[in-house]
């Protein structure tokens, strides 16, 4: 439903209106919580709302900017942030009982870079348990229904934060993405989603849940605000050892760029064992995704076919690598120094009570990506199992770096269903890990990767995925913005309207 | 044939420090021996010579300057905890009183 009140607009909209006093940040951050307040009933996007703690960073910008102060490029939108990231004094659990009631004594350096951007923090979005999920069933809390239809999934495990910018309770939030979990949800709700370069921002303040694959990354209804974003909270970060000394790469001018719908001279590579066989995706989601690659044809890219053999064995290699670290991570939640104790009854001993409390705090997918993990690093199996995934990485990568010597994006469908009606895949957790077989590539490599809504299959968004090179960020968000040229309205803005209470 | 037996999985679930009931022990097992069965097709991949990747984006000595930092105050990260007494975290005994 596209309109003309305050949360129909774009956040770059929103945010020249904020600067040029043409609106207030106050009205327009009231105007969302009272949307939160008005809907969430119906849609569970949200864990936590801090009506206070927004309504205050937004007074402080009115009053800078009545004062003529320069302020950033989004000071003033309001955001809502993944409850997998720490905010200082801002309930944090990462969707897990583990964690009820911990209350951060830090912020994590994205949420201080929000901060420092003066941009008010509507609230935590729900998510599946440790981030851990493709549908946010997993949640230790409650569902959270896709705006489009609420019998149905929001994606995982960011589904809290897709569905909040959906149903525009949210102009902008934070996700984190460790197999699919930012674009995945972007593609099933029709909102654009974006999982930077590994290491293209921090980590420092992300509750773990794999290190090496985490990304932290925005979530939008469309890719310029995502990477207005993308600029706010990306860039090196000393208290990460992992992440990368360089320049950020100029996102937002690619998102200008690629609004203009001319992309002739990209080359834009489709990888042919994505269409093979078992990895084939629903028709609809083929018809849409096809449809939109003749609109990118239209803009002038050349589509050349890639060959990426060793993408048929992401799957399992994510759920080696992912899990492996995950049950190491995982391991700091033993009752002590955060969240829950169980069983803490002067009859049990400290290792009997960390069993209790990890018993009671964790939900069931973490309980078997915990076993899972614990068995492929255990002695015996690490070589065949973990240490073959991590061979298998080098070829995945070396597969992509093949790939970019003849093509400037890859593109694909961004998930192979869309949005599943709540229970389809909870009884199989092999047929829920699907969702991820076009995402999981990237972050095997550590490249960019970005969903953008392509059109509808079964009245359901469909999203298209851009993959880039390592650190050629740009490229993906200049594609997805020359494909949006093309949708007379946002897909986004599109959305059935949420009847509220 | 069955990639994981439910005593293995009760293995690894007290390994993993996971007080874990029989019901979930039964759906455990045989979730995760379709999940490691579609594991095993990574053996078909020829992976001699291969050196693993442990990160996607390969950093080698990341060094920084050894200048102290303010920490986080201890009432704050005490204020976390389940349980804490005399400015620590109290915890159950850790050794059996006949030991």
């Amino acid at each position: 439903m596209t309109g003309h009140r305050a949360i129909d607009q774009t956040a770059a909209h929103m945010a020249d209106a904020i600067r040029t006093g043409r609106a207030t940040s106050y009205a327009i951050t009231e105007a969302h919580l009272d949307r939160i307040d008005a809907i969430d009933g119906a849609i569970g996007a949200f864990l936590h709302v801090d009506r206070e703690g927004a309504l205050a960073t937004a007074r402080e910008v009115d009053e800078a900017i009545a004062r003529g102060e320069e302020l950033g490029p989004l000071a003033g939108v309001p955001i809502a942030i993944k409850d997998v990231v720490v905010t200082k004094g801002l309930p944090t659990t990462a969707a897990s009982k583990i964690l009820e009631g911990w209350i951060p004594p830090y912020d994590a350096t994205i949420v201080e870079r929000i901060k420092a951007a003066k941009m008010p923090i509507l609230g935590k979005t729900n998510m599946d348990e440790f981030a851990m999920g493709s549908s946010t069933e997993y949640s230790a809390f409650h569902k959270t229904r896709n705006p489009w239809d609420t019998g149905r999934i929001p994606g995982g495990s960011g589904g809290g934060s897709a569905a909040a910018v959906a149903a525009k309770m949210a102009p902008l939030a934070i996700g984190t993405d460790t197999g699919g979990s930012i674009r995945q949800p972007g593609a099933v709700t029709g909102t654009f989603g974006a999982k930077p370069t590994y290491g293209g921002n921090s980590r420092y303040g992300l509750i773990a849940f794999s290190s090496s694959l985490d990304t932290p990354g925005p979530v939008a209804r469309n890719a310029l605000d995502a990477a207005l974003l993308h600029e706010v909270i990306s860039g090196y970060d000393p208290r990460d050892s992992t992440s990368i000394d360089a320049p950020v790469p100029p996102v937002v001018e690619a998102a200008r760029l690629g609004a203009t719908g001319d992309l002739s001279g990209v080359k834009l590579g489709v990888v042919k064992e994505f269409k093979e066989g078992a990895d084939a995706a629903e028709p609809g989601v083929v018809a849409a995704y096809e449809a939109g690659v003749e609109q990118l044809v239209k803009l002038g890219a050349e589509i050349v076919e890639v060959s990426c053999p060793s993408f048929t064995y992401a799957l399992p290699t994510y759920y080696l690598i992912a899990p492996s670290e995950a049950s190491s991570n995982l391991a700091r939640y033993d009752g002590v120094r955060y969240g829950l104790r169980a069983g803490d009854d002067g009859k049990h001993s400290l290792e009997e009570v960390m069993s209790l409390t990890r018993e009671a705090g964790f939900g069931p997918e973490v309980k078997r990506r915990i076993i899972l993990g614990t068995y492929a690093l255990s002695a015996g199996y690490v070589d065949a199992f973990y240490g073959k995934a991590q061979k298998v990485r080098t070829l995945i990568k070396q597969d992509f770096e093949k790939a970019f010597a003849q093509v400037d994006a890859i593109i694909s469908p961004t998930t192979p269903f869309i949005a599943f009606e709540f229970g389809a895949r909870t009884g199989d957790p092999y047929q829920m890990y699907l969702a991820d077989l076009y995402t999981i590539p990237t972050n095997m490599y550590g490249g960019p990767g970005v969903s953008v809504p392509v059109g509808l299959s079964e009245g359901m968004p469909v999203g298209l995925q851009v993959m880039g090179p390592v650190l050629g960020d740009d490229i993906t968000y200049r594609v997805a913005a020359a494909l949006e040229s093309t949708q007379d309205v946002l897909l986004a803005d599109t959305a059935p309207e949420i009847e509220g209470k | 044939m069955s990639t994981i037996s439910r005593e293995e999985v009760a293995h690894l679930a007290r390994l993993a420090r996971l007080e874990v009931t029989d019901v979930e022990l039964d759906a455990f097992a045989g979730q995760l021996d379709v999940i490691l069965q579609s594991m095993k097709t990574l053996a078909e991949v020829d992976t001699d010579g291969v050196q693993p990747t442990s990160h996607a984006v390969p950093l080698v000595n990341v060094f920084r300057e050894d200048q102290p930092q303010p920490s986080l105050p201890r009432d704050a990260v005490l204020a976390g905890g389940p349980d804490t007494a005399e400015d620590r975290f109290r915890v159950p005994r850790i050794l059996d009183e006949e030991a």
